[in-house]
């Protein structure tokens, strides 16, 4: 048996070699040489990026993939560096991380956890990555990060809203940058209290899985702390397309709002039922019918077509914020691409340089090393405002956008205005809040 | 009582988009014995059919607007349409609008072609091959259509509206003598209705009445017999393909303003019809409309909270349930025939 | 030997010899090359689910094959035993074997109940009856059954069930020492665990879960092989070709086809068991029409009713899903660096359209010019080409090829 290495994983073969035939019982590929899980020890370090490509998120998949690119690219010193010219933390250098060249592979989530987690696998297992990023889901998300955590490997969230993936799921290995419902009911509350007043009726609809319900908890939460009441919560089949039968009772319910708990394709095709319903024009109580999307994207909007316009929600980032680090990204992703950047593809492009970033100033790629560095970190100019990583539950604290339908779009990006900007004091909340409770960080696992 | 009417028609609405599929379903199974797995994706391309005239008409020139920027803060592009500068503006516009319904004449030929050219190119050459063989090669090309129609349209769903005068939502209940706002249902859900309850009759009409109709039914019951007479009922029912294809494009058109399509929008909708057909009874045409119907307002009714509330989640597995109670008691569904399908 | 006739052992010491080396045969490219990346196979994930998916469609085959009753909602029953191993590991313990015992019981008992509903009818109205089930089955898992809020949480809903640091565990431990999920074993040797061997710039990785998965694979296709040739493997093939006269000649054939029913259901939750034990969270997905869909595409890819296809069919589906979806420009363009710029761009360009996003085309692509040109499968097409090199011996399900 030779023991040349030159291949990736080199040093972890022969010491495997070398320490007899019998595999140590406790990681994915072995070895005692190692330090850590596909520890790289070439010239590159590879990245996984697992995203959809293939299903109902399959665009938001590929925006993620451009910003993945991007980032990439920057990182290697090629491009205009976009956000590593804002960005608080001068780390980086555009020479790769550490040195070495970042290389990256490609998989399928498919937006399904089974499939998600097969990806993720083969990218650890004969990829040799040493860091797994993307999604857009949060049942995805806390799938892959579960096996992130076991595999030894970091999880950097893509687009995933679930209180649950930093609550009750989370795990040491795994960080999110994306906000949760209870940040979007916290930023949106006080906007609809002062647009519609606090004597207001709801009625929720809510796609029936685990982010429908922690948003719908959250935003119910939210709005009856402010004086509204709660008319009825109804669960739809996350495979409806026609949402007519969960419409038209609302039309008698008494409810003078309606909110709608879904995202994606439910979210598009119940906004759209709901306006060719009237109920924008309906008067209840003596008031204008309302309807609020507390999760938006500008992918959704635009499925959405004209329905969307004047109706309200929030989004993480929008691409017509001015700050230096909003501005220096739609710069860098606009030229390349001829459009601006999407919200999901804004957070997969700072997850990226925050691990690198981490990983620059931990001096290692070890997941403790990184995880460590990542916790408590204060940071800037990546177009939130100023940026906590919690170090209790791994989430990112920074300001939430209200935004609203854009009632004269200009262009066919040009559809969500941003209405507020809501400070991040507002959106925080205790670690052991009850909406997050149950969960357990547990310990850094370096494989 | 007014969400119960309300709950009628929306039943009334879905059964009719089901009844349509199933019907075009039942067709082919009818005449040409084929299990036709793609049927959900002829469905989805008569949607982008309507999705491809308006970008058609919506093919514009650009002109610099040195007084707006763009995102990168360069001067706008401002679009004008084509239509807009060859008709006048107010033309243009309202051909736009109007871009639904004039699918409707643009998705006829293209959709018989494909039906012509699938059956031709493809299903021909299954007749003699197993159920299941047929299953999965239709499986495979729907699987096919869809990703083609994802390469160049992408998976977000496009927003395709009816003509303005169509949106909106008519007061039902007042004529009814309810309380004004009870019972509101919008335009374009009756148009459809009525559309595929139009579609559904001349189908029938010309089945029962033209000679051609009298020919494929008579194939359709014995066609070995309908062949010794001489009679070249290959061809007939390559042309009823193209009709059943036809129907099935058209429903995907004036479904499109209800949804905004995508491109697995045949798949949502393939295993409900085919459950339709199969409780219909397998080749019985009223079966498949009847089932249609009834399997709509069951669903719609299986979502009013009062019924949740009782058995949570039925709203999910209604059409399944029902399914299964009505093949275990009939056992050729509501009418099927004897032997068809049964090995 | 064992009760097998001479060519029957011939065939079963192939398939194996094929999947005792698969750690060599999936990996024919040096690693680091490029070509390596793109198409080696040998790792230990996808190994898995090549022997697991085998095992499902080598069970399905005994119902469809065999009887000729297509079953639309075989993937129920995956679904069913990977969440019963799941909750074993949940409440009793990490080993793997209880788990995969308590999948095959609990599937084998909702065979029972399905089958016996569902057999009541035959041809298409059988198989939407098992659709309509599994149908039932999934909705429920996704939703009604998997609210966490509930006390009534049996599947988690759409993340999955999976473990945590608070299961009960009885006989075993919740948390490790170092605050870590204990990992599925077989007394002791995790499954998770591997070997690796260096030999020149090739790396073979020999793991562990995947020899357990590969020997119960050998022993259900050994038993697959023996009620193929039993006098009750006789009678199902009467029934298929004709139930009718069967019925006539006084012979209820009902519990004939509900034991073979039951069969192929156990198989089907042996390999969500063993897909639980390889990775422990079970998704609801599991169990869509789309993954019954998939399971009747990899039987009638092998080959309906012989003995090796539905290993040759699990093995291409699960083959090009992985490699296809994981292919992106970068690795076409290190794949192509051979070619002149312009060309290379121009097929880069073709090729993108066909991978990573695009692979549902060339599968479904493939899966159609398959079914048009091999009607029997990839076995006939094996045939073909023995036949073609003059091999005058009629070798049918003795053929090889490299793609297990």
């Amino acid at each position: 048996m030779s023991t040349s290495n030159f291949t990736r994983r080199g040093v972890l073969k022969s010491g495997a070699i070398a320490g007899a035939g019998v595999a140590l019982p406790t990681i994915f590929t072995a070895s005692s040489a190692a330090a850590y899980m596909n520890e790289p020890t070439g010239s590159t370090v590879t990245f996984g990026f697992n995203v959809p490509q293939t299903g109902a998120y399959a665009d938001e998949g590929a925006d993620e993939l451009r910003a993945y690119e991007l980032a990439v690219e920057h990182l290697n010193g090629g491009g205009d560096a976009g956000m590593m010219n804002t960005f608080s933390s001068k780390a980086l250098k555009g020479n790769g991380i550490l040195g070495k060249k970042v290389e990256f592979v490609t998989g399928d989530t498919q937006t399904k956890s089974d499939a998600a987690r097969a990806s993720a696998k083969s990218m650890i297992e004969k990829d040799g990555a040493v860091m797994i990023t993307g999604g857009s889901s949060s049942g995805v998300a806390i799938a892959v990060q579960g096996l992130c955590q076991e595999a030894g490997v970091i999880f950097m969230a893509g687009l995933t809203h679930s209180n649950d993936t930093t609550g009750k799921d989370k795990k040491a290995n795994g960080f999110r940058h994306f906000f949760n419902g209870y940040m979007s009911a916290a930023a949106l509350a006080p906007v609809l209290k002062n647009l519609y007043g606090t004597d207001r009726n709801a009625y929720h609809l809510t796609a029936d899985y685990t982010w429908g319900w922690t948003q719908e908890e959250s935003i119910a939460a939210a709005t009856e702390a402010m004086g509204w009441n709660t008319v009825n919560k109804v669960r739809t089949p996350l495979a409806s397309t026609d949402f007519s039968s969960y419409i038209a009772p609302v039309l008698n319910s008494g409810a003078d709002v309606l909110v709608l708990n879904h995202y994606g394709g439910n979210m598009v095709n119940s906004l759209t039922n709901a306006v060719q319903f009237g109920l924008r024009d309906k008067v209840v109580n003596g008031k204008n019918f309302e309807i609020v999307v507390p999760l938006y994207s500008r992918l959704m909007a635009k499925g959405a077509g004209e329905n969307v316009k004047g109706i309200h929600g929030s989004t993480n980032w929008h691409w017509s914020l001015t700050d230096e680090g909003s501005k220096a990204f739609v710069k860098s992703f606009g030229e390349k691409y001829g459009f601006p950047p999407s919200q999901a593809a804004h957070t997969v492009y700072c997850q990226t340089m925050l691990y690198a970033d981490a990983a620059e100033r931990a001096g290692t790629f070890n997941p403790c090393g990184i995880a460590e560095a990542l916790e408590g970190f204060e940071f800037d100019g990546l177009g939130n405002g100023p940026t906590l990583y919690r170090a209790d539950d791994h989430q990112c604290f920074k300001d939430v956008l209200v935004v609203r339908g854009k009632e004269n779009p200009t262009s066919e990006f040009d559809l969500l205005e941003v209405v507020e900007v809501t400070p991040r004091g507002q959106v925080e909340y205790a670690p052991d809040h009850p909406m997050f409770a149950g969960g357990n960080l547990g310990t850094c696992n370096a494989g | 009582m007014d969400a119960i009417i309300l709950q009628i028609l929306n039943g009334l609405d879905k059964g009719s988009a089901y009844a349509l599929i199933a019907l075009g379903l039942t067709l082919i199974f009818g005449t040409l014995g084929v299990v036709n797995f793609a049927h959900g994706a002829l469905f989805m391309i008569g949607a982008f059919c309507a999705v491809t005239l308006k970008k058609l008409l919506t093919l514009s020139y650009f002109v610099e607007d040195p007084t707006k920027t763009d995102f990168l803060g360069k001067p706008l592009k401002v679009a004008t349409p084509y239509v807009q500068s060859w008709f006048g503006e107010s033309a243009g516009a309202a051909m736009i609008d109007w871009a639904v319904p004039l699918a409707i004449l643009f998705s006829i030929p293209v959709m018989i072609g494909i039906g012509f050219i699938m059956e031709r190119g493809l299903i021909k050459h299954f007749y003699k091959r197993p159920h299941a063989d047929q299953i999965l090669v239709t499986f495979g090309l729907a699987i096919v259509l869809q990703e083609l129609i994802k390469t160049f349209y992408g998976a977000n769903p496009i927003p395709t509206p009816a003509p303005e005068v169509f949106r909106g939502s008519f007061d039902f209940g007042v004529m009814l003598g309810f309380d004004p706002n009870a019972i509101i249902y919008p335009y374009w859900r009756m148009v459809y209705f009525a559309f595929s309850a139009v579609i559904i009759g001349a189908v029938f009409a010309f089945l029962q009445f033209t000679t051609f109709g009298m020919v494929v039914r008579a194939g359709m019951a014995d066609r070995e017999t309908v062949g010794l007479l001489g009679i070249n009922i290959d061809k007939r029912f390559t042309i009823m393909f193209g009709i059943a294809a036809a129907v099935a494009g058209m429903a995907g058109v004036m479904y499109a303003p209800i949804n905004s399509p995508n491109y697995h929008m045949g798949m949502d909708f393939l295993v409900l019809s085919f459950v339709v057909v199969v409780v219909g009874g397998m080749g019985s045409l009223p079966g498949a409309v009847l089932a249609g119907f009834m399997l709509g307002i069951l669903e719609a009714f299986a979502s009013m909270n009062q019924i949740k509330a009782i058995i949570p989640g039925i709203d999910q597995i209604i059409i399944y349930l029902v399914a299964i109670i009505i093949i275990l008691t009939r056992p050729r569904g509501l009418m099927g025939k004897k032997g068809v399908m049964e090995e | 030997m064992l009760g097998l006739n001479k060519k029957d052992t011939l065939l079963f010491w192939i398939v194996a010899g094929m999947a005792l080396l698969a750690p060599f045969l999936l990996n024919p490219f040096p690693e680091g090359s490029s070509l390596a990346q793109m198409f080696n196979a040998g790792y230990p994930d996808l190994m898995q689910r090549f022997v697991i998916f085998g095992i499902l469609v080598i069970g399905f085959n005994i119902l469809f094959g065999l009887t000729g009753y297509l079953s639309f909602g075989h993937a129920a029953f995956l679904g069913i035993g990977s969440y019963s191993a799941v909750w074993m590991f949940k409440l009793v313990g990490m080993n793997v074997i209880p788990a995969i015992l308590l999948a095959m019981i609990v599937s084998g008992i909702f065979a029972l109940l399905i089958g016996y509903v569902s057999l009541r009818r035959s041809g298409i109205y059988f198989s939407i009856l098992t659709l309509a089930i599994a149908q039932m089955c999934y909705n429920m898992a996704y939703s009604v059954l998997g609210n966490p809020a509930s006390n009534f949480n049996l599947t988690n809903g759409e993340t999955g069930l999976q473990l945590s640091l608070d299961d009960a565990r009885v006989l075993g431990e919740s948390v490790t020492a170092d605050g870590a999920l204990p990992v599925t074993n077989f007394f002791g040797l995790a499954m998770r665990s591997s070997y690796q061997m260096d030999v020149g710039g090739w790396l073979f990785t020999f793991n562990v879960g995947y020899y357990l998965s590969a020997i119960i694979m050998l022993i259900s296709f050994y038993v697959s092989i023996r009620i193929f040739r039993s006098p009750f493997g006789m009678m199902l093939r009467a029934v298929k070709s004709n139930q009718q006269r069967m019925n006539y000649t006084g012979l209820n054939t009902r519990p004939y086809i509900l034991a073979a029913f039951v069969i192929s259901g156990i198989y089907a939750g042996l390999a969500g068991g063993l897909l639980s034990s390889m990775d422990p969270l079970a998704g609801a997905e599991r169990m869509h029409w789309t993954a019954s869909g998939e399971i009747v595409i990899m039987a009638i890819l092998g080959g309906v009713g012989t003995l090796i296809g539905p290993v040759l069919g699990a093995g291409f589906n699960e083959y090009f899903k992985n490699i296809l979806s994981k292919i992106n420009d970068q690795v076409l363009h290190d794949w192509l660096a051979f070619m002149p710029d312009g060309i290379e761009n121009a097929m880069v360009g073709f090729l993108h359209y066909f991978v990573g996003k695009g692979w549902h085309l060339t599968l479904g692509i493939m899966f159609m010019l398959v079914i048009i040109f091999l009607p029997g499968g990839l076995v006939e097409g094996g045939q073909r080409i023995a036949n073609k090199f003059g091999r005058k011996k009629n070798s049918d399900e003795t053929k090889q090829t490299p793609a297990e």
